[in-house]
């Protein structure tokens, strides 16, 4: 029986109803930004800028040496610099800071902001103001830790997300057999990058036929035993997809030995980059740890 | 146009809009937020090396054993199932009270695959997630592998063996146990990163005492961390993992084989599956919750039991009173028994009176107190699902009663 239609309140009753049942949309929705995600970053990392140009093993080291630093720096000074150099990095490989804001420096704002703000008030020491109305004391320390927490955490993203936009994952990948990781997890770690986006697209559709086939509302019970019952689904597939990829393998004579193909040319251009970033690097761990 | 507008609405809902206690959606709220991945700079770079120390025998011995009985099936299995770990990482689960959460997977890796397996497939699973998607940190990739790769796996394999034991592949105790694996495979992971960030204040501070990492003491870490989990972070692994073995259990049993190779027949308790794998679990959680809210009456109760005593009870005049008053009235030796005080000599047990003094710490107070509120809201929930069912059986005879509508 259809409804009548010039009811408002029951069109925002029937509304409601309609967003308390999208787990499943959320679901789609963040399965869609995963991807959306990933192919904006492949289209950076064809860009033409300094950290694209630039060997793949060179901006692993370099990059993740800023990343050290900036753990084992003991004062703000130090830290706000290596976070004017990724800027500066940024800015030269063309990757717009809006990109960086929406990717990591929004949602690190709100969660380690959300987390560091208690501290300004609870952590013990010289109390240099209350807050209006309440009192609460303000301390230089809580202050400075929270400072310390949030600006650590920032210029970390920064550089980790410069490496992935500017590199493509392939080469990231085969960049790390030079930390010493296993041939034979890069390439189960290759192998789970590309299944990753498999299983998402087999998630999303599992989800969208079910979307365009529910018509009420699901009660809790049954929305958790859908929710549960789709993981059960994506399992069975994915172990019936690890077989045939396996027999797949077999099929082209694997014998469990993994090979990559390191296709990587040092030029004088990247020799004088690890330089600079191990310099700047080596600079900011002394001056960050010493003063 | 309107069409439009709602099918678009319908891909892309605003925030959930319902919810009946506003303190419950706010709990679940933070609770759905506490997430365990460690970002880089909440953790100093000794502790960041020391927890990859710690990860790195693990990795080498999982790998060992996995190539020893996968051979070369260890590559694809593993690919594949890392990636099937990443993805459900993503599911946005609905928990009772109108809010959602997201599982690791955990529980579900340890049961299918077992704890070795699930060591290296989650760590393979936050490594991509570090590397390519921003989520937890690059220098504290070693940590969260090691507290819900290692420990977790490790945890919830171990409880789901306890639990299940030889029961039947299909039998509703399997589901339970599926349920507490994951349940305690997050609070354990979680425990780890709260002491890991509690410890950091402690040993990290720059020239004027502020904090340099994480600011919070054990004592704020422990319980923020565990109050979160222990409810809603902790459900939610707790419905993958128990929900998925009720799925395997009805539709794919030979899933759940590579764990429990010597479990009885899945023939045999199918019947009890069909009825509803989850369903026919209900009264095994109601006792459990029962328990849970029942944890401190054993700490609450006075006294010592009965012939428990110690060699120093016989010494003191009071514990000599309570010792002659539990026996019907016959008193004690007048000394201490001789066997008793030698053997007490001999072994001085490691948790002396079941609290060594860093456990009578506030924040245990606080883990017994969440403990005892997570069996309450089991309970409650559970308590909420049959009022409603009733309601909704009432209503659905009254509309059948009007004829319908």
């Amino acid at each position: 029986m259809k409804a009548p239609l010039a009811q408002p309140g029951a069109v925002r009753r029937r509304q409601t109803r309609m967003l308390r049942a999208g787990f499943i949309e959320r679901t789609l929705a963040s399965f869609n930004q995963r991807m959306e995600r990933a192919l904006s970053a492949e289209g950076l990392a064809r860009a033409d800028g300094l950290l694209q140009q630039l060997d793949p093993r060179v901006k692993v080291i370099g990059l993740l040496a800023l990343v050290v630093a900036t753990a084992l720096a003991r004062n703000l000074p130090t830290i706000i610099c290596i976070f004017a150099v990724s800027l500066l990095l940024a800015r030269l490989s063309r990757v717009p800071l809006r990109a960086i804001a929406a990717r990591v420096w929004l949602s690190a704002l709100l969660f380690t902001g959300l987390i560091a703000l208690p501290a300004i008030f609870i952590t013990p020491g010289e109390i240099v103001a209350r807050l209006p109305l309440v009192r609460w004391p303000i301390t230089a320390q809580g202050l400075l830790s929270a400072l310390y927490l949030f600006s650590r955490v920032e210029t970390a993203v920064t550089l980790a997300l410069l490496l992935v936009l500017c590199t493509p994952w392939t080469q990231v990948l085969k960049a790390l057999r030079v930390l010493g990781v296993p041939a034979v997890f890069v390439v189960i770690l290759g192998m789970t990058h590309r299944y990753i986006f498999l299983l998402l697209e087999t998630a999303r559709d599992m989800f969208e036929a079910r979307q365009s086939r529910m018509v009420g509302v699901l009660d809790g019970a049954e929305r958790r035993r859908v929710a549960a019952a789709s993981v059960g689904v994506l399992l069975s597939k994915s172990m019936h997809l690890s077989w045939e990829v396996y027999l797949a393998m077999l099929s082209r004579g694997f014998r469990g030995e993994v090979y990559t193909i390191d296709e990587f040319r040092m030029r004088r251009r990247d020799w004088a980059a690890l330089s600079g970033f191990l310099l700047v690097a080596g600079l900011a761990a002394w001056l960050g740890y010493c003063f | 146009m309107q069409g439009a507008g709602r099918k678009r609405a319908q891909l892309y809902p605003r925030k959930i809009s319902w919810a009946p206690w506003p303190s419950i959606r706010a709990a679940g709220a933070i609770g759905a937020q506490t997430d365990m991945h460690i970002p880089d700079g909440y953790l100093s770079p000794a502790t960041c090396a020391a927890l990859y120390a710690g990860s790195v025998p693990f990795w080498y011995v999982a790998a060992r054993r996995l190539k020893k009985t996968l051979h070369t099936r260890l590559v694809p299995l593993l690919s594949v199932f890392a990636a099937f770990s990443f993805v459900i990482m993503m599911f946005n689960l609905p928990l009772p009270g109108g809010t959602t959460g997201h599982a690791v997977g955990i529980g579900v890796a340890a049961v299918v695959l077992g704890p070795w397996a699930s060591i290296l497939a989650i760590s393979v699973a936050l490594l991509i997630q570090a590397l390519f998607f921003g989520d937890g940190g690059i220098t504290a990739f070693g940590a969260n592998a090691f507290n819900m790769g290692v420990v977790g796996s490790l945890v919830a394999s171990g409880i789901y063996r306890a639990v299940a034991g030889q029961s039947a592949l299909a039998s509703a105790r399997r589901v339970v146990a599926a349920g507490l694996a994951g349940y305690g495979a997050i609070n354990a992971a979680a425990f780890c990163a709260a002491v890991e960030f509690g410890i950091q204040p402690l040993w990290f501070k720059d020239g004027t005492g502020a904090p340099l990492y994480a600011p919070y003491p054990l004592s704020i870490a422990i319980p923020a961390m565990m109050i979160g989990h222990l409810t809603f972070a902790g459900l939610a692994e707790m419905i993958v993992s128990g929900g998925v073995v009720a799925y395997l259990q009805r539709v794919d049993p030979s899933l759940l084989t590579l764990t429990a190779p010597a479990a009885p027949d899945h023939h045999a308790g199918r019947k009890e599956a069909r009825r509803g794998g989850w369903r026919a679990t209900r009264p095994l959680w109601a006792g459990l919750a029962a328990l849970m809210i029942m944890t401190p009456l054993g700490l609450l109760a006075a006294g010592s039991a009965w012939g428990e005593w110690s060699a120093e009870d016989f010494a003191s005049p009071e514990a000599r009173a309570s010792i002659a008053a539990a026996s019907g009235g016959h008193a004690p030796p007048a000394q201490t028994p001789p066997g008793l005080a030698r053997l007490a000599s001999i072994w001085i047990a490691p948790i002396p009176d079941y609290a060594p003094p860093f456990l009578r710490h506030p924040a245990l107070g606080y883990i017994l107190s969440a403990m005892m509120g997570t069996g309450i809201i089991i309970l409650a929930f559970l308590l909420a699902g049959w009022v409603a069912r009733a309601a909704r059986r009432a209503q659905g005879s009254n509309v059948s009663h009007s004829g319908g509508s």
